[in-house]
């Protein structure tokens, strides 16, 4: 009790002297603790989380510089043998790199591409219903598959398109066409998970757009009405402009987790027989590193990973900024 | 860093552009007429109607074809008979599902992971969140930095794992309820909450009358953030239900399975090596007639809880997702 009345007489006292500048940086700080210590008690609710960001997030960032070393779980993270990049050179010249590459590359810029306008445009025409009840309905409707799980939305992909009972194939049966193995084809493994991606995820994205849209001034539209804009028009050139900073946002860090997309979900989904189009970098580490405990090697392939989402998130950040839009900083 | 969603200077001069194009009422223009001028639009109407439904029926039928699905006589499912409404009406499928030891106990386990993780994920984020939206906390900044830099680096999948295995946490309840507990994006949405929502004064007032930070918390801010608290309960809710990552790298021991990876094994697994060949897939169906109706039914017995808190979600998540769009 009296050291913090002393410290706090100190402080005052340099606080009220202009002239000495470093010992008011250093008044500064006392008078930081001094708060600090007055106000414990919000930093012991605060010490779960920082504990959890620590032990879960820090420890293994720490933990990922086994990719340069060769992991021996009796060395611990910082004691197993240095090996520098050898890991990563292994990878790079690997035969399974270009077609990891091509698969990840492929998949989730096409997934981007198609998916990514799909609940702008729904947001944009629902924005535009006149009916209270119908608006609210379709909404609740459109975002209802983002409550269903990973695994049961790709539990009905096996079960709607099986061969044998789904009822995809039962309908192409039905219109004269042959049944089509459809977990089993490369082919399809591309549209059929960007397709169910849009079918479970396009009603919530839509939520974000449409609470944009609501931040627009109505007096906008009131006055392009007026002047005899149509709805088409208005959309052009209100709606579209009004979120493009949300856009644009949502769209570079779609960018940068371009290689994280998910991957639960592609894991779910792969099959033996197609395994040629579905197997991308993020399923390799889990079936290197978690199945075969070639620990480093893959820890290395996620580093190498996260290194190329960590660039094409700067870059795209870069981009937008250079075209004068908004960005994440 | 707050900032709301601008109303964009380019979206100004747009109209008036359109409004030299109107003014001259009575001259034809062949241009740009098509849509033009008729307030209700009935070619739009129609398009994004028309549109919106075929949306609503790709999403629901597919629900709706699991339901009668599950109720309905697999040979029937076979022959492609079954797609308006059930045939050959039967419950032996959920008869098996609620007779079955594994699932059961998986459902167990699943509400178990559910309600604990919740609850450790919720009050980790409502205490942190609180202290970080005080301007007062010394050190603000840097504990922010902390928890966002981890949005954008992370030490990946295998380092995870160790960290887990060396903890001691494999096959026990911990490596699924604490792992994944804290989102840094639901900490930021609930510190943007506190800090529009707790005045200052209310602080201050609290103060004078003798209240620590602990009891302004517990008994003043709390009671004011219902809405907030409700909404981080129905996020974590749902994503520790429908979880079933952690529990497949974490867990070998299957009396410890959530619902989640039991589903996957019967509905995917199986079904995988059913496929293989022509040969195997006659036995497989031969051996498992309700196999088929049991898949359907566990789609809708795992997703019946969720579809039950939905209604009282919906309100909120909206919300939830506006704030969300507004913070930067």
């Amino acid at each position: 009790m009296t050291t913090e009345t002393s410290t706090r007489i100190i402080d005052s006292a340099t606080e009220t002297d202009p002239s000495a500048a470093p010992t008011r940086r250093r008044g500064r700080v006392r008078a930081g603790i001094r708060r600090a210590l007055r106000s414990w008690q919000l930093y012991v609710l605060l010490a779960p989380a920082v504990a959890y960001i620590v032990i879960f997030k820090y420890w293994p960032m720490y933990g990922a510089q086994i990719a340069f070393r060769d992991y021996n779980p009796a060395l611990g993270f910082a004691g197993s043998p240095w090996v520098g990049l050898e890991h990563f050179v292994r990878f790079v010249n690997s035969f399974q790199f270009w077609r990891l590459i091509e698969n990840t590359l492929t998949l989730n810029a096409l997934g981007l591409l198609i998916a990514f306008p799909v609940p702008i445009v729904l947001a944009l025409i629902v924005n535009q219903l006149q009916s209270e009840r119908f608006k609210k309905f379709t909404q609740t409707v459109l975002y209802s598959p983002s409550f269903i799980s990973v695994v049961v939305v790709v539990g009905m992909i096996f079960l709607l398109f099986s061969p044998r009972s789904g009822i995809v194939n039962n309908a192409i049966v039905a219109f004269g066409g042959e049944p089509v193995f459809f977990m089993g084809s490369p082919d399809w493994f591309r549209p059929l998970y960007i397709g169910s991606d849009i079918w479970q995820t396009a009603g919530f994205s839509m939520i974000v757009y449409l609470a944009a849209l609501t931040a627009i001034d109505p007096a906008l539209h009131e006055a392009a009405r007026v002047d005899g804009a149509s709805k088409w028009q208005r959309i052009r050139h209100i709606d579209i402009p009004g979120i493009m900073p949300v856009i644009t946002i949502l769209f570079i860090l779609a960018i940068g987790n371009l290689f994280n997309l998910g991957f639960e979900k592609v894991l779910l989904m792969q099959t033996d027989l197609n395994l040629p189009t579905s197997e991308v970098i993020q399923t390799y580490v889990y079936q290197v590193g978690l199945q075969q405990a070639q620990f480093s090697y893959s820890a290395a392939i996620g580093l190498f990973n996260s290194l190329i989402n960590l660039v094409l998130l700067l870059t795209f950040n870069w981009v937008a900024k250079r075209a004068g839009q908004s960005t994440l900083w | 860093m707050t900032h709301t969603i601008p109303v964009p200077k380019t979206a100004a001069p747009s109209p008036s552009r359109h409004d030299q194009a109107a003014t001259p009422p009575h001259v034809p223009r062949p241009t740009r007429r098509r849509w033009r001028d008729r307030a209700a639009d009935p070619v739009f109407n129609v398009l994004a109607i028309g549109m919106l439904l075929v949306a609503i029926v790709v999403i629901l039928y597919p629900l709706y074809f699991i339901l009668i699905a599950s109720v309905s006589e697999p040979s029937e499912i076979l022959n492609g008979n079954v797609w308006l409404w059930p045939q050959g009406f039967t419950l032996e499928g959920y008869a098996r599902i609620f007779s079955d030891a594994t699932i059961i106990r998986a459902f167990g386990n699943s509400v178990l992971y559910t309600v604990v993780g919740t609850a450790i994920s919720v009050a980790a984020i409502l205490c942190a969140a609180y202290a970080l939206s005080r301007k007062d906390l010394f050190g603000r900044t840097f504990f922010m930095l902390l928890f966002i830099i981890t949005m954008f680096i992370d030490g990946g999948l295998i380092a995870r794992y160790l960290v887990v295995r060396d903890l001691g946490m494999l096959d026990t309840i911990w490596a699924i309820v604490l792992p994944g507990a804290i989102g840094v994006w639901n900490l930021i949405i609930a510190r943007a909450f506190f800090e529009n929502n707790v005045p200052a004064e209310l602080r201050e007032a609290a103060q004078l009358d003798g209240a620590n930070d602990f009891r302004f918390f517990l008994q003043i801010v709390l009671p004011l953030s219902k809405p907030l608290i409700f909404l981080m309960i129905m996020i974590h809710l749902v994503a520790n239900w429908n979880a079933f990552f952690d529990a497949l790298i974490f867990l070998n021991d299957e009396s410890k399975y959530p619902l989640q990876l039991v589903l996957r094994n019967v509905l995917i697994q199986s079904e995988v090596s059913a496929a293989g060949g022509t040969g195997a897939l006659d036995s497989y169906a031969a051996a498992q007639r309700l196999g088929e109706l049991i898949k359907y039914g566990m789609i809708v017995v795992s997703t019946v809880p969720l579809l039950i808190v939905l209604p009282f979600m919906q309100k909120h998540f909206t919300k939830g997702a506006l704030l969300g769009a507004v913070k930067s």
